[in-house]
C-alpha cells in the first residue's frame, strides 16, 4: 500500500467516500459481450474509469506440444496494460506484476473450466487493461469469465471477482484510485457466487482478522450484484441474437 | 507457431473476383471500407482514438513525458511509434517482443507523421540539451482485419490532433494542446493476381502478390511510401495505385473533418 496520504480524509461525517460513495458502494459498472470478432468469445467490461477487454481464443491445439497435458486442457489467461492505459507511460511487454496476475487469474477460471473434456489443448484469454483506475485484476478477472462464457466453453459456473479494503481505518468497498494508492490494505477476491467457492485471493496491507471477515462480508455481497450483471450481459446477447 | 493457411480454392476465388471488378464484400477496388472513428476514448492517454475500417479495429494512445534530446538536435522533442500486435485481436497474433511485422507497421505510421511535420517538435522544448517532451504514439489492434497501418495511421493523426501536453502534471507550466500542423493519412492497396485492390482485408492481404502504402498530407503531396510482400509492380501500377490512394485519402479527409 502507498501510504502518505495522511492529510486525505477517506470518510467524511456523513460516512461518504471521497468519490461520494458509500463504504459499501461499488462503483458504477458496465458490461457487454462482443467486440473482438476475430475471438471466439470476448467482452467489455467498463468499471468506474477501467476499460477492460478480455477475448478468449479456442479450446485449440496447444504449441509448444511438451506444454499439453494429455488428461485435460490449459486455460491460459494473460494480462496486458496498454502503454497509455496509465498516468506514466507503461513499457510494453510483460513483467513480473502482470506475469503474476496472468498466474493467478488462469488459476482462478481453470477452478471452473470443464478442462478434463479438452485433453491437449488450450483455452486462451487475453485481458487488455485499455484504461486503468484501480481493481483492474478483478476487472480483468469478471471480464474474462464473461468471455469464456461468450466462447460458449463449457463451465461450471462463472467466476465473480471485486475488491474491499481498508482505508482511514474503514473496511470499504471496491477501492478507487486514491484509496489503492494512499489506503492500509487490498483485498482482491475471485468467486464462484453460486457455491461461495472462493477461487482468487490476493492481500496487502495491514487489516485485523475481524477486519477480515468484516471485508468478505461486504465482497460476497457484492459478488452477489456483479453475478447478477454478469448474468444479465450474457443473457442480453443471447435476446439480441434472437430478436 | 501457427500460420495463416487459405485454401487454394479461396485463393482462387479472391483472384477470379478481381478479374471481374469485385471483392468478397461487395466493394468496389477502388473503395475503402466504412470508417467509423472515436476520439479520446482512453482518458488516461494524453491523446486517443479509435479508428474501425469494417471489422478491423485499433486504438492509438498519445502519452507524453519528459526526456533527454537527442545531442544532434537538443532543442527538438522526440517522438517514437510502436506497434503491439497482441494475440488479443487475431488468432495469428504471439506474444513475445515485437517482430518484423509489427516494427514495419509502426515504421511506416511513423515515417508519415514525422515527414509531414505532423508534430512541430521544436515546440517541445524545456531546457535546451536537457529536457524536452517526449511523444509516444502507442498502437493497439483491438481486432485485426487487415491494413492495420492505414487504420493505425488515421488513428494516430486524430490522437495527435486532439492530444494535450500534461505540463502541469510534470510542474512545468500550464497544460497546452500539442502543437500539431499537417495531418497525414496513409492509404494501402495491394496487388491480387489480375488487379488492384484498396484497403485490404486480412485474407485479400494473406494472398496478395505485392503491397503498397502511400502517405498524404494535406495538399495531396506524398510524404511517406512503403513496399511489402514478394510480389512486384510495374510502373504504370505505381501510377494508378498514387492516383487512386490519393483519392482516397482525400475522401478520408474529408470524413474526419481534416480538410482545411
Amino acid at each position: 500500500m502507498g501510504g502518505g496520504g495522511e492529510d486525505l480524509t477517506f470518510i467524511d461525517d456523513e460516512g461518504k467516500r471521497l468519490d461520494g460513495r458509500k463504504p459499501n458502494e461499488l462503483r458504477p459498472i458496465k458490461m457487454k459481450l462482443g467486440g473482438v470478432p476475430n475471438a471466439d468469445g470476448s467482452a467489455l467490461v467498463e468499471w468506474g474509469d477501467n476499460k477492460v477487454m478480455a477475448a478468449c481464443y479456442g479450446p485449440r491445439e496447444l504449441h509448444p506440444k511438451h506444454k499439453q497435458h494429455p488428461m485435460r486442457a490449459l486455460v491460459q489467461v494473460t494480462y496486458n496494460m496498454a502503454p497509455f492505459s496509465v498516468s506514466d507511460r507503461k513499457r510494453p511487454g510483460p513483467d513480473r506484476r502482470s506475469q503474476e496476475i496472468s498466474k493467478v487469474l488462469s488459476e482462478a477460471l481453470t477452478h471452473v473450466t470443464f478442462v478434463e473434456q479438452f485433453p491437449k489443448a488450450t483455452i486462451d484469454v487475453y485481458v487488455e487493461i485499455l484504461q486503468a483506475s484501480a481493481g483492474t485484476r478483478c476487472v480483468g478477472l469478471t471480464a474474462a469469465s464473461l468471455a469464456m462464457a461468450d466462447a460458449g466453453i463449457p463451465m461450471r459456473d462463472i467466476v465473480t471477482s471485486v475488491a474491499a479494503g481498508k482505508v482511514g481505518g474503514e473496511i470499504v468497498l471496491d477501492l478507487s484510485k486514491e484509496e489503492d494508492n494512499f489506503g492500509e490494505a487490498d483485498l482482491p477476491i475471485g468467486m464462484v457466487v453460486n457455491s461461495g467457492e472462493v477461487v482468487l485471493l490476493q492481500m496487502d496491507g495491514h487489516m485485523t482478522t475481524a477486519e477480515f471477515e468484516k471485508a468478505m462480508g461486504l465482497i460476497e455481497d457484492a459478488a452477489k450484484e456483479i453475478y447478477g450483471m454478469q448474468v444479465d450481459a450474457i443473457k442480453a446477447k443471447y435476446s439480441e441474437v434472437g430478436a | 507457431m501457427r500460420q495463416e493457411v487459405i485454401a487454394d480454392i479461396e485463393r482462387d476465388y479472391i483472384y477470379n473476383l478481381v478479374k471481374q471488378g469485385k471483392r468478397a464484400d461487395g466493394r468496389g477496388l477502388d473503395e475503402n471500407r466504412e470508417i467509423s472513428y472515436e476520439i479520446n476514448p482512453i482518458t488516461s492517454a494524453d491523446g486517443s482514438a479509435r479508428v474501425k475500417m469494417g471489422n478491423a479495429d485499433v486504438i492509438v494512445g498519445v502519452k507524453i513525458g519528459i526526456g533527454s534530446p537527442f545531442n544532434d538536435r537538443p532543442a527538438m522533442g522526440v517522438m517514437m511509434t510502436v506497434a503491439e500486435l497482441r494475440p488479443f485481436a487475431y488468432e495469428y497474433f504471439e506474444t513475445g517482443p515485437p517482430r518484423p511485422p509489427a516494427i514495419e507497421i509502426a515504421r511506416v505510421v511513423d515515417r508519415g507523421i514525422r515527414e509531414a511535420g505532423t508534430i512541430d517538435i521544436s515546440k517541445l522544448c524545456i531546457e535546451e540539451g536537457e529536457k524536452v517532451w517526449m511523444v509516444f504514439i502507442d498502437i493497439h489492434a483491438i481486432n485485426f482485419d487487415g491494413n492495420l497501418i492505414a487504420a493505425a495511421g488515421l488513428a494516430g493523426t486524430l490522437a495527435l490532433k486532439n492530444a494535450t501536453v500534461p505540463a502541469e502534471q510534470y510542474d512545468v507550466g500550464e497544460n497546452f494542446p500539442l502543437p500539431v500542423v499537417n495531418y497525414p493519412i496513409p492509404v494501402t492497396s495491394v496487388k491480387l493476381r489480375h488487379g488492384i485492390v484498396v484497403d485490404p482485408t486480412a485474407v485479400e492481404e494473406v494472398v496478395a502478390d505485392a503491397r503498397i502504402t502511400t502517405t498524404f498530407d494535406e495538399n495531396g503531396d506524398l510524404r511517406a511510401m512503403q513496399k511489402g510482400h514478394g510480389g512486384s509492380f510495374t510502373r504504370q501500377e505505381l501510377t494508378q495505385i498514387i492516383e487512386t490512394n490519393a483519392k482516397v485519402s482525400n475522401n478520408i479527409r474529408d470524413l474526419v473533418g481534416l480538410k482545411q
